[in-house]
């Protein structure tokens, strides 16, 4: 069962990848969406395995690489947090396989682009399952790779492959630092395996090394060289850049791993590594503020853009985080929460995107639409669940997992939680602002689009409605039947559910839990470490009154914001955007990341680069090296070929001559060399 | 030991019934006239194959006859046997090509057999004159050969310029060899073996002497700078000849030249290692530059025999018991090689005309893709890529250098390899990637099918048991040490 969800993705790439012309672009897709369902499926079964009889393992499967004192193996470790996901990966990439093949139909590379997939899925598979550093390195680029693979799907397309080629370059600075965090692990622990890892935490907790004179908190410098890996891979402020031009790639691509999962490996490396995170109190400060400014930029941005894939795609960064600083807080159960119910409603919304686009012949400028919700009812439906989610209003999944997080920032009592709370609260207010500035903009108003456009408007196929259900239904409910589960006290009496969503059809297994009690505590087990003066997950469910109800209360402030703006008072937007126009700049044009970025970095690598390239090996290296020596050797075959004139008398001569020379330089040798 | 008796006669049996059929052979040949040229060819091929059988029937024990003039030891016997091998290959791949281009006159084999015979008594001479003999014999026979096609200019002056050369080079050796009587009173080898032993000091025109001989032989290995002959002789006499003058006299001439370093001239090793030491690196030098600008492959093969030499004699150099080894093992290695490639150069001919330019090979792959794979397979041996056998031969002559002590030949030969790797690498690139040209003649004569799939087989399954013949290589050197 173990290898079955793991490979099953694997063998599904390799079939379609290898034999994709044999098998067709139905074989492919039946293949592929075959592979993800079934693993699906076993990991809901896994998850039952593991989180309620608590039936964790580790399967090794084979020596990867044995030098000295490093060992590394291939091994599968299933954890309660390697369960949730298991789960979580499976079912969305299940949902956007089976999406894709609507989503595709017109595409000539459907079979390549199924591949793709499920290399994706098997790659982020690997880096959840891996039970040490390494392993997790390979599952971490392997997704790094699929992501290139896919965000410059449509080659042909000069804006996709630059954004391929940036997310792959940016993302490599970030794994530049995990790099070096790993083999930092190893000089500190001697081992990269987790279990070691974390049984040596805490004695570690004090040592200090020596690097280039200065002395270093150990776990302090592992756990920020980590965070680093995990800023370039979650899309957090300053190596953030890729993720908005990541949305070249197809949309299918975008929801499975610039939503829900690849992105969301950052927070499950910090996760993975709380037994560490916990005694690096300033590292967590770190990723406190940095998870909180980015929650706060990012909701700035999304509040400004108008591709409509973009705007979802800065709300993913602000999610992450939130993510984040749930996770400076010591809230990993929180951050974990909001990463599951998060991919759901986040996939849910770029499929519905998706399926607007779709339906909108390719346009994703939502200046160009409007007036469309009587066409496309499902995806109008589906969106407003996801966004409903989205903006955290009670009883959809965003609601509970967001609440958490905030009110865990405000009870870890500390400046940073505090301002990670107020950030996260202003992020709240934005969010539902630009999410019904989406759903108005798109849904409402007067129709924007050409009217072939119009005419051609369309309800997606019922493969393309039909994965938006699945996927509706854990925006709907997981948030409510997992709170418990996830960050549940053990110390109040918390109803128990027995209820979990699986794929399908909303399909529901019952499952009687009578010894199970589902808490936060039994829930995660060994697999998530908090110390208890820092468990503010569990501070969280007394925190004030007021704290608990503002993010709802700034949710709904800022949906009726959206509504005054974009709906009852049209042109109010622009004399906004006119009254405040440094900061409408400022937020428009992305901070100026991008141009900063490129001032400072990107202009200067390339000049650098010429030079090198130019200077450096064209006309030194290869001008004296290869190149100099081969047309050296031809000049040199010439001369040697002038000498076979065709005429007797030279060859006799030269012949003579290499006698005497001979015969005078024995001579020279014995007379003046002598013996 | 005057009486003609049998056991007097017994070592050079081979040679005796070589020079017998020869003789016989020629009658029979002017009662058939030309258009028993075929019968001929082959009567001669069953001669080296009768000679090689006798030679084997041999005991290869050192022994010495004709007033120790003559000597039959393992290394003698053992070059001599491939000397053999080579000459039966040379009139295999010739007889279909001497009726293609109309020179099917029955002395060509003839030719070729008193030129074996030659080869044979030069192997085993063990005496300056019998040396000499052996040499003209073979030499005035590779005359004729070259220019063959004599109402061809340029096979006429091959042959012309082939004949005053060698005149010259003959000179030398007898000039040489007067010396060498004049300092040690003696002709004999081992005679001026051991005055050369017993006087540790060499004189100054015993050393000149040994120099003009060495030249002499230089010549007929073409190494550099006495190699001018070569690439005009390969282009312009007639291929079967081309491919007869790379495979075998190569082959003899390497085996007596290590023969008289190795035996009477021993004791002086360090002076002529010197001599040997120039050649061989002009040789790789010249070569594989040289062999960068040709485009008429029979020219290319000949550059590349060149470089062949230049790597055998940093074998030759060594002056060890292991060069010696290496040189024989890599003398055969080339000629199995060699015959190989102008199998397939012998293939080459279109509408009837032989195609001699390497531009003709374009696109082979796609015409008769089994030909340019063995070809290929041929070129990277030579280039000395393993797992080929050219990457063994290659191995052993560069470890007997550098366990010599020659580190700067063992790097030169591989910079050398590796210049030279281009102009091997170039065919096979014109063959696989460039644009076809008309296809070749398709009717390829089984003896020429039958030696290249052998010597592609011996090529490639070398590396399966390389140690049989390295070991028998080196128990044939190890000859020329025990005396």
């Amino acid at each position: 069962m173990e290898l079955i969800i793991v490979f099953a993705p694997l063998l599904a790439f390799l079939t379609a990848g290898l034999f994709g012309k044999q098998i067709g672009d139905a074989g492919a897709q039946f293949v592929t969406c075959a592979g993800v369902i079934i693993a699906a499926f076993f990991s809901v079964v896994m998850f039952m395995d593991v989180v309620f009889d608590g039936d964790t393992r580790v399967i090794t499967l084979a020596t990867w690489m044995s030098s000295g004192d490093f060992q590394v193996n291939w091994a599968l470790r299933f954890d309660q947090l390697t369960a949730v996901m298991l789960c979580v990966i499976n079912i969305v990439s299940a949902c956007v396989h089976v999406y894709s093949i609507g989503y595709m139909s017109h595409d000539k590379a459907k079979g390549r682009f199924m591949a793709y997939l499920s290399l994706f899925t098997f790659a982020m598979l690997m880096l959840v399952t891996s039970d040490n550093l390494v392993q997790l390195f390979f599952g971490w680029e392997g997704v790094g790779l699929a992501s290139y693979l896919l965000i410059g799907f449509w080659n042909h397309k000069d804006s996709a492959n630059k954004a391929a080629v940036k997310a792959f370059i940016v993302n490599r600075v970030g794994d530049f630092g995990l790099a070096l965090g790993i083999m930092a692990t190893f000089v500190v622990f001697g081992t990269v395996q987790f279990d070691a890892i974390f049984e040596q935490a805490e004695e570690m907790s004090a040592l200090t090394f020596d690097f280039l004179g200065f002395e270093l908190h150990a776990l302090t410098t592992i756990s920020l060289l980590l965070f680093m890996g995990a800023v370039g891979k979650s899309a957090q402020l300053g190596l953030h850049t890729w993720l908005p031009d990541a949305m070249e790639g197809p949309t299918p691509v975008s929801a499975l791993s610039h939503a829900a999962t690849m992105v969301t490996a950052g927070v499950f490396l910090l996760a993975r590594f709380s037994p560490v995170f916990e005694y690096a109190p300033f590292a967590l400060e770190v990723v406190t503020v940095v998870g909180a400014c980015t929650a706060f930029v990012a909701a700035t941005i999304g509040l400004t853009q108008f591709d409509i894939k973009r705007v979802i795609a800065y709300s993913t960064m602000s999610q992450l985080g939130y993510m984040f600083f749930a996770i400076g807080v010591s809230a990993y159960g929180a951050a974990i929460f909001h990463l599951m119910t998060h991919a759901f409603f986040k996939a849910l919304l770029f499929l519905g995107a998706g399926s607007v686009i779709h339906a909108m012949s390719d346009e994703q400028d939502m200046r160009k639409m409007g007036s469309i919700w009587k066409e496309i009812p499902y995806t109008y439906v589906m969106m407003w669940i996801g966004s409903l989610a989205l903006a955290g209003m009670p009883f959809f999944a965003g609601y509970f997992s967001k609440d958490i997080i905030l009110e865990a920032a405000f009870a870890a009592d500390s400046k940073v939680g505090m301002f990670a709370f107020w950030m996260g609260i202003a992020a709240a207010l934005m969010t539902a602002f630009y999410s019904w500035r989406l759903i108005l903009m798109t849904f409402h108003g007067k129709p924007r689009a050409s009217k072939k456009v119009m005419d051609h408007l369309h309800e997606s196929p019922s493969v393309m409605i039909s994965p938006l259900v699945v996927l509706a239904t854990g925006a709907l409910f997981a948030g409510y039947v997992f709170y418990g589960g996830f960050v549940g006290s053990a110390h109040h009496d918390t109803e128990v559910h027995h209820e979990v969503t699986a794929l399908g059809d909303s399909h529901v297994e019952e499952e009687p839990v009578d010894t199970f009690k589902w808490d936060k505590e039994h829930f995660w087990g060994e697999a998530i470490k908090v110390l208890p003066e820092n468990d503010t997950v569990e501070a969280a469910h007394s925190v004030p009154f007021w704290v608990k109800k503002l993010p709802i209360v700034v949710g709904l402030v800022g949906i009726f914001f959206a509504y005054v703006v974009y709906l009852w008072r049209e042109g109010l937007a622009v004399k906004i955007a006119a009254a405040f126009a440094p900061l409408h700049r400022l937020f428009f044009n992305k901070w100026y990341f991008d141009e900063l970025y490129d001032r400072i970095f990107v202009t200067k690598a390339w000049s650098l680069g010429r030079f090198f390239s130019v200077r450096g090996d064209r006309k030194t290296i290869d001008g004296f090296g290869p190149d100099g020596i081969s047309s050296l050797s031809m000049r040199m075959g010439g001369v040697f070929s002038k000498f076979q004139s065709g005429f007797l008398f030279q060859y006799a001569f030269i012949m003579i001559i290499g006698l005497f020379a001979l015969v005078t330089w024995l001579m020279y040798r014995i007379t003046l060399g002598g013996y | 030991m005057s009486s003609l008796s049998l056991a007097y006669l017994m070592p050079a049996l081979p040679e005796i019934f070589m020079a017998l059929s020869g003789l016989g052979l020629l009658v029979v040949g002017v009662f058939l006239g030309n258009g028993g040229t075929r019968t001929i060819s082959w009567s001669v091929a069953v001669s080296f194959a009768v000679a090689a059988l006798l030679l084997l029937g041999l005991d290869w024990d050192r022994i010495e006859t004709f007033n120790g003039m003559f000597v039959l030891d393992r290394f003698t016997g053992f070059m001599k046997l491939f000397v053999l091998v080579g000459l039966i290959t040379s009139v295999m791949i010739s007889v279909r090509f001497l009726y293609q281009v109309q020179i099917a006159r029955f002395e060509y084999p003839v030719l070729m057999l008193f030129a074996g015979l030659g080869m044979m008594i030069m192997i085993s001479a063990n005496n300056m004159l019998v040396l000499y003999m052996g040499l003209e014999l073979q030499s005035l026979a590779l005359y004729v050969l070259a220019a063959f096609r004599r109402d061809q200019n340029r096979a006429a002056e091959a042959g012309i310029k082939y004949f005053i050369l060698g005149a010259l080079a003959s000179g030398m050796l007898l000039f040489g060899t007067s010396m060498i009587y004049g300092y040690t009173g003696s002709i004999d080898f081992d005679v001026i073996g051991q005055t050369l032993a017993n006087n540790p000091v060499a004189d100054t025109g015993l050393i000149v002497g040994l120099v003009f001989v060495l030249v002499s032989m230089a010549f007929k290995v073409s190494a550099v700078p006495f190699h001018m002959w070569t690439p005009d002789v390969y282009e312009g006499a007639p291929t079967s000849v081309t491919a007869f003058f790379a495979i075998v006299p190569k082959l003899a001439a390497m085996a007596i030249l290590v023969r008289v370093l190795y035996g009477p001239f021993m004791s002086i090793s360090a002076d002529w290692q010197q001599i040997i030491w120039f050649m061989a690196a002009a040789s790789l030098i010249v070569s594989s530059f040289a062999g960068l600008a040709q485009k008429n492959i029979k020219r290319l093969m000949a550059y590349s025999s060149i470089g062949n030499m230049g790597y055998a004699l940093i074998g030759v150099a060594a002056g060890t018991q292991v060069g010696v080894g290496a040189v024989v093992l890599y003398m055969i290695i080339y000629m199995i090689m060699t015959a190989g490639v102008f199998s397939v150069i012998l293939m080459m001919r279109r509408n009837g005309i032989g195609a001699e330019d390497i531009e003709d090979l374009s696109g082979l792959s796609t015409n008769s893709p089994l030909l340019a794979a063995a070809l290929a397979i041929l070129l990277f041996s030579m280039a000395g890529i393993p797992p080929m056998a050219g990457f063994f031969g290659k191995l052993l002559i560069f470890n007997a250098a550098v366990s010599a002590g020659m580190f700067n030949l063992a790097v030169l030969g591989v910079l050398a390899s590796v210049v030279a790797a281009f102009y091997y690498l170039r065919i096979i690139k014109v063959m696989y990637f460039d644009e076809a040209v008309d296809p070749f003649d398709q009717q390829i004569a089984f003896s020429k099918r039958a030696v290249l799939l052998l010597s592609v087989l011996f090529i490639t399954l070398f590396i399966l048991k390389p140690d049989a013949l390295i070991a028998t290589s080196m128990s044939a050197a190890a000859a020329l040490f025990t005396g």
